[in-house]
């Protein structure tokens, strides 16, 4: 069964002067209940615009190519109004990015939260107030602070506020896009595993992070993205441990880790509006050759020429 | 050195985030200051960098008390300091194309434009920007792009002190290494001191001297855990 299935998702975003620039190339993943998919990769390799295709918020000078199907929906050709009303809140839930521009500056959590409720399930009256503070819990933000305002917040209450909203309307689907930035140790994994709760309870997870051990702690699936293009899908108990990741890239990711070698990938991510011929990460990848010119496919999860053996090859060498 | 001695401060002065912490960092020393989330360590670090005026104690610089707060600290205190925070795009003025941004510190110095330019080409170079991005304002880049130019700016005036709140809290893991990286090459250079703030264990292990927690500094150990509401 499946919950969410994008196939050769696209996007472009076209920009002064004819520029274009390619945030999302042809990404393809399944998502099924019950399963949680990490979506890891180096800051503005394109995570949150996927997200932002999903639920219809690109901006105006962005153009879609490909399908997400939710059920028999799809989410790219699906009209603003239908959205709307019908998938953002209910069908998909979004824990945001950045949590204070997602609460409402002038209103207290607690209105924010009951006004959710009451929108996605109709609990009105004395018993909202209840059901807010249920909310609240269910993302462990602490009841006290709920009479505050977004601005009195420090960075991880405002973040635990913006995934209670996120959580109200039990969602078949749920986005997470770094749902754990500015969270202590102990927060990620309150999050994480409260997040996990709800892909076991039956609902697809797809999570952003940069945060390799939330998504350790959490996936399933890894999907590692690399300059707009997924270029490797693995199971996350393989790519976090032995053999670890095929693609050059995500071991070089891995090796970044403080726990790990500490080592930065030289040099920068490409411009999305500037994509070399071939291979992205050729300039920085160690095991780049000759062929390397011509873009490798996304093939058995791992998009390369020359990728790190699999477990079973591995095992044989 | 660079001392807080005492310090209490806040929002609300009758029930402070901070109360009566001492914390020093000797020369060209590397302090992590781990705590969690919503225990006052940011606040700690705006008093440490004279951004955040306390409500009782003193921020020693070198032996001199500080002798004022914000844009009130005289300007030898002011630009000892250097300070990355969390979130870039918060401390970014978004009108100012990446190469002004970080000559900004510059802009009040007098130092010529030649002196500035050269200056700002250097730490571009060091943390990784093109003559491209320099020309691009903040909504035009990544946040790891931003990040870049706002840690280049911290440098630009040659502190003697570096305070980083949770600069890589948002960025990759290789963002992150690279921007340590960057860094420990100043620090080498110039011998400054750094107090870095967080909740990641691992990197502030990893990247400083020693590692302080936060329950150890608070003597109270209540006050520690994120506040009861009032
Ligand atoms: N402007 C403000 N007005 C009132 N309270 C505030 C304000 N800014 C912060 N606070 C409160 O002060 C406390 C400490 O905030 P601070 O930002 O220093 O936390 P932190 O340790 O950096 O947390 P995090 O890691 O979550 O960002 C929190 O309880 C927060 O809600
Ligand atoms: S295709 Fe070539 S350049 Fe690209 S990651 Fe693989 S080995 Fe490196
Ligand atoms: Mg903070």
């Amino acid at each position: 069964m499946t919950v969410l299935d994008v196939r050769d998702l696209s996007v472009r975003f076209r920009m002064r002067g004819g520029r274009e620039i390619a945030a999302v190339t042809e990404a393809s993943f399944r998502l099924g209940p019950g399963e949680c998919l990490a979506l890891v990769g180096e800051s503005g390799c394109g995570k949150s615009v996927l997200a932002s295709a999903l639920l219809g918020l690109l901006p105006g000078n962005a153009r879609t190519e490909g399908s997400a199907l939710l059920g028999d929906l799809d989410l790219l050709a699906a009209d603003e109004r239908t959205l709307a009303r019908t998938v953002r809140g209910r069908r998909v839930g979004l824990v945001p990015q950045s949590p204070a521009a997602h609460l409402t500056p002038v209103r207290t959590v607690r209105s924010q939260l009951e006004e959710t409720v009451r929108e996605l399930t109709g609990v009105r009256g004395r018993v909202l107030r209840t059901a807010a503070e249920a909310a609240a819990e269910r993302a462990a933000f602490p009841a006290g602070h709920l009479d505050r305002y977004p601005h009195q917040l420090s960075g991880g209450l405002a973040q635990r506020a913006a995934t209670a909203l996120a959580l109200v309307g039990d969602a078949p689907l749920l986005l997470a896009d770094e749902p754990t930035t500015g969270l202590d140790r102990d927060l990620v994994d309150r999050t994480v595993d409260e997040l996990r709760r709800h892909a076991d309870a039956g609902r697809a997870l797809l999570m952003i992070t940069h945060d390799l051990a939330a998504a350790q702690r959490i996936a399933d699936r890894v999907a590692v993205m690399y300059a707009g293009r997924i270029v490797e899908v693995a199971d996350a108990t393989a790519f976090f441990g032995a053999p670890g990741p095929r693609h050059p890239y995500a071991r070089g990711l891995l090796d970044a880790l403080p726990e790990r070698a500490f080592t930065p990938i030289p040099g920068m991510p490409p411009e999305l509006g500037d994509l070399p011929e071939g291979c992205a990460f050729a300039a920085r990848c160690p095991r780049a050759a000759a062929g390397c010119r011509a873009v490798p496919d996304l093939a058995d999860g791992v998009a390369c020429h020359h990728p790190h053996p699999a477990a079973e090859e591995a095992s044989r060498a | 050195m660079l001392e807080l001695r005492g310090i209490t401060a806040g929002y609300d002065p009758r029930d402070p985030v901070v109360r009566d912490v001492y914390l020093t960092v000797a020369d060209g020393e590397a302090v992590g200051l781990l705590g969690p989330s919503g225990c006052g360590k940011s606040t700690l670090a705006r008093v440490a960098a004279l951004l955040h005026r306390p409500t009782a104690g003193t921020v020693v610089i070198d032996g001199e008390p500080a002798r004022g707060w914000r844009h009130r600290a005289p300007r030898e205190q002011r630009t000892a300091f250097g300070v990355v925070f969390q979130q870039p795009r918060q401390s970014a003025d978004p009108r100012l194309r990446l190469r002004d941004l970080i000559a900004e510190p510059l802009r009040a110095s007098g130092r010529s434009r030649a002196e500035a330019a050269a200056r700002v080409g250097e730490l571009a170079a060091a943390v990784g920007l093109s003559e491209e991005l320099l020309a691009r304002r903040p909504h035009e880049v990544s946040d790891g792009q931003l990040q870049r130019a706002c840690l280049a700016r911290a440098l630009v005036p040659r502190p003697r002190w570096l305070i980083c709140d949770e600069m890589t809290a948002m960025l990759d893991a290789s963002t992150t290494a690279a921007l340590v990286a960057v860094v420990e090459d100043y620090r080498r250079e110039s011998g400054a001191g750094l107090l870095v703030v967080g909740h990641d264990a691992a990197l502030l292990d990893r990247w400083c001297d020693r590692t302080v927690r936060w329950s150890t500094l608070v003597p109270n150990k209540e006050d520690a855990s994120p506040r009861k509401a009032t």
